[in-house]
C-alpha cells in the first residue's frame, strides 16, 4: 500500500513535470523579453512572428513578450482614425488576454468563460494525442502478451490434488453482486474510455467519421452514467472485504514462493484472500478511488478542481524538489485543472486496466476452479485447500468439523 | 450467475437513473455554459 502511494505520488509528479517546464519556459520567455531577441522581427516591429508562435506551440522558449510591459496609459489617445482600441495595439490586447491580465466580462459561464487563451492546452492536447495513447496502448498490449506467454509456459494452473466432489461457499450472493457490479461497469468504462481517447486515431481511419461519431456519442453516454455503478460497487467491495485484506505475516510466506503459481504442487497457506488477491484489492480500491475522484471532477466541469491544491500540498512536502523538479504550479486556470484531471484519470485507468486484465486471466482461463468463486459462489473443497487452506480450516471449524491434519500452516505439497 | 446478471441489470438501472438525475439537476454541458441571455436550440 505504501509502495502504491509512492507510485501515485511519483506519477503525479511526472504528470505535472511538463507543466513546470511550461511555467519555466513562460518565465524564461518573460526574462528573455528584456534581452534583445536574436530573431529578425523587423517585419512585425519587434512583436512576435509566425515562427515565434509555431515555436511556442512546439514547447520551445520564445521571448514572446517583446513588446509587453509598455504602459497602456501612456499610449496615444483615442483620436481620429485610431478607432475603438485607441493608441493600444492588437498585440497588447492579445498579450493581455494570453497572460490573464485582460478585463474580460462574460454574460455566463463564470471564471472558465473569462479565459479566452490558455497556453497549457497545446501541451495537454499533444500529450493526450501522443504519449498517452502510445504508452497506454503498449501497456495494455504488453500485459496481454506477457499473460499469453505465461499461459504458453505454465499452462492452466490445475487443481493438483484429487477432487472431493464437495463444495464450500466462498462468496455470498451480495458479495458476488458487488464484484460484478464493479467488474461489469469497469469493463464498460474501460472500453468506452478507450473509444473516446483513441477513436480519432484508430476508428476514424478504419471506419470513417460517421461511425466514430456514433461510437463516441454512445461511449460518452455510457462512460458518464455507468461510472456511478462502478463507484457504488467500489464502496460495497471495500465494506465487504476490507477486514479480510489487512496485510499479515502469512502474506510474506505467500510472496516468498510467488504464490505457488510458477511451480506445480506449491501451495502456500492463505486465509480468505491471499497476498496476490490483497494486492488486487488495494489496487482496485486506491486506484479506483483516484479514478473516481478525477472522474467526478470531469463529470462536473470546473466544479471540483483538485490539482492546484494537491500541487500546493506536494510543494509544501518538498516532493517535487526531492525528485529534482521545480515547484509545481499552484495557480492553474480552470481549464488546466480539467486537463490535469483528464490526464490523471486516463493514466491511472491504464494502470488499473493492466492489473485487471491480469486479474481476469487468473480468474478465468489461468486457473482451474477460480471462476466458480464468483460464478456460483461454490468452490471445490480441494481447490480451497490448495489456495486458501487457513480459510478452509476456519470454515470447517465453524461448521463443527475437526481441523484436517494436512491443512496446517505448512504448504501442502 | 444470478448475482452477475442482477449486477448487470443494476448497472443499467443506475446508469439510466444517473442520466435522468444529472439532467434534472442541470448539469448538462449546455446548461452549464449557457445563461438566460444565451439561446440554445429552438426553444
Amino acid at each position: 500500500m505504501y509502495r502504491l502511494f509512492l507510485i501515485c505520488l511519483l506519477s503525479l509528479t511526472m504528470l505535472a513535470a511538463p507543466g513546470v517546464q511550461a511555467q519555466d519556459a513562460s518565465q524564461g520567455a518573460t526574462e528573455g523579453a528584456t534581452e534583445s531577441p536574436q530573431a529578425d522581427r523587423s517585419a512585425t516591429g519587434g512583436a512576435q512572428t509566425l515562427e515565434d508562435i509555431m515555436a511556442r506551440q512546439r514547447g520551445e522558449e520564445v521571448p514572446d513578450r517583446a513588446r509587453a510591459g509598455e504602459d497602456p496609459d501612456s499610449a496615444g489617445a483615442m483620436v481620429g482614425q485610431l478607432g475603438a482600441l485607441g493608441g493600444s495595439s492588437d498585440s497588447d490586447v492579445w498579450s493581455a488576454l494570453r497572460y490573464g491580465t485582460a478585463d474580460v466580462t462574460v454574460s455566463s459561464g463564470g471564471a472558465p468563460a473569462r479565459v479566452l487563451i490558455q497556453d497549457n492546452g497545446m501541451w495537454w492536447l499533444n500529450f493526450r494525442q501522443g504519449p498517452l495513447i502510445k504508452y497506454g496502448g503498449w501497456l495494455l498490449l504488453g500485459t496481454i502478451a506477457l499473460l499469453a506467454l505465461f499461459f504458453l509456459i505454465r499452462g492452466r494452473i490445475r487443481i493438483d490434488g484429487e477432487k472431493t466432489g464437495r463444495t464450500v461457499t466462498r462468496f455470498k450472493f451480495i458479495e458476488r453482486f458487488a464484484h460484478w457490479l464493479m467488474a461489469g461497469s469497469f469493463i464498460l468504462l474501460g472500453l468506452t474510455g478507450l473509444v473516446v481517447l483513441m477513436g480519432r486515431k484508430f476508428i476514424i481511419p478504419t471506419f470513417g467519421h460517421e461511425a466514430f461519431a456514433t461510437a463516441a456519442v454512445a461511449s460518452k453516454w455510457i462512460h458518464n452514467n455507468v461510472s456511478w455503478a462502478f463507484m457504488v460497487g467500489l464502496v460495497l467491495a471495500f465494506v465487504f472485504w476490507v477486514a479480510h485484506n489487512i496485510p499479515n505475516k502469512t502474506d510474506l510466506k505467500w510472496i516468498a514462493v510467488g504464490g505457488g503459481i510458477f511451480k506445480k504442487g506449491v501451495h502456500p497457506p492463505a486465509k480468505k484472500f491471499n497476498a496476490g488477491q490483497k494486492m488486487i484489492f488495494w489496487s482496485v480500491i486506491i486506484l479506483g478511488a483516484s479514478i473516481s475522484a478525477s472522474g467526478l471532477s470531469l463529470l462536473f466541469p470546473f466544479e471540483l478542481p483538485m490539482f492546484a491544491k494537491t500541487f500546493g500540498i506536494l510543494n509544501d512536502m518538498g516532493v517535487p524538489q526531492l525528485l529534482g523538479f521545480g515547484a509545481l504550479p499552484e495557480q492553474l486556470a480552470p481549464h488546466e485543472e480539467m486537463q490535469y484531471a483528464q490526464l490523471w484519470h486516463a493514466i491511472v485507468s491504464f494502470v488499473l486496466m493492466a492489473i485487471i486484465i491480469a486479474h481476469i486471466y487468473i480468474g478465468s482461463v489461468g486457473m482451474e476452479g477460480a471462476y466458480d468463486a464468483m460464478g456460483s459462489g461454490q468452490v471445490e473443497e480441494q481447490w480451497a485447500r490448495e489456495h486458501h487452506s487457513l480459510w478452509l480450516d476456519e470454515v470447517k471449524q465453524r461448521e463443527g468439523e475437526p481441523k484436517p491434519a494436512n491443512t496446517a500452516t505448512t504448504p501442502a505439497e | 450467475m444470478k448475482a452477475m446478471l442482477s449486477a448487470f441489470a443494476a448497472t443499467a438501472i443506475i446508469a439510466v437513473v444517473a442520466w435522468y438525475g444529472l439532467h434534472e439537476a442541470g448539469f448538462s454541458a449546455g446548461e452549464q455554459n449557457a445563461g438566460e441571455s444565451v439561446r440554445l436550440g429552438d426553444e
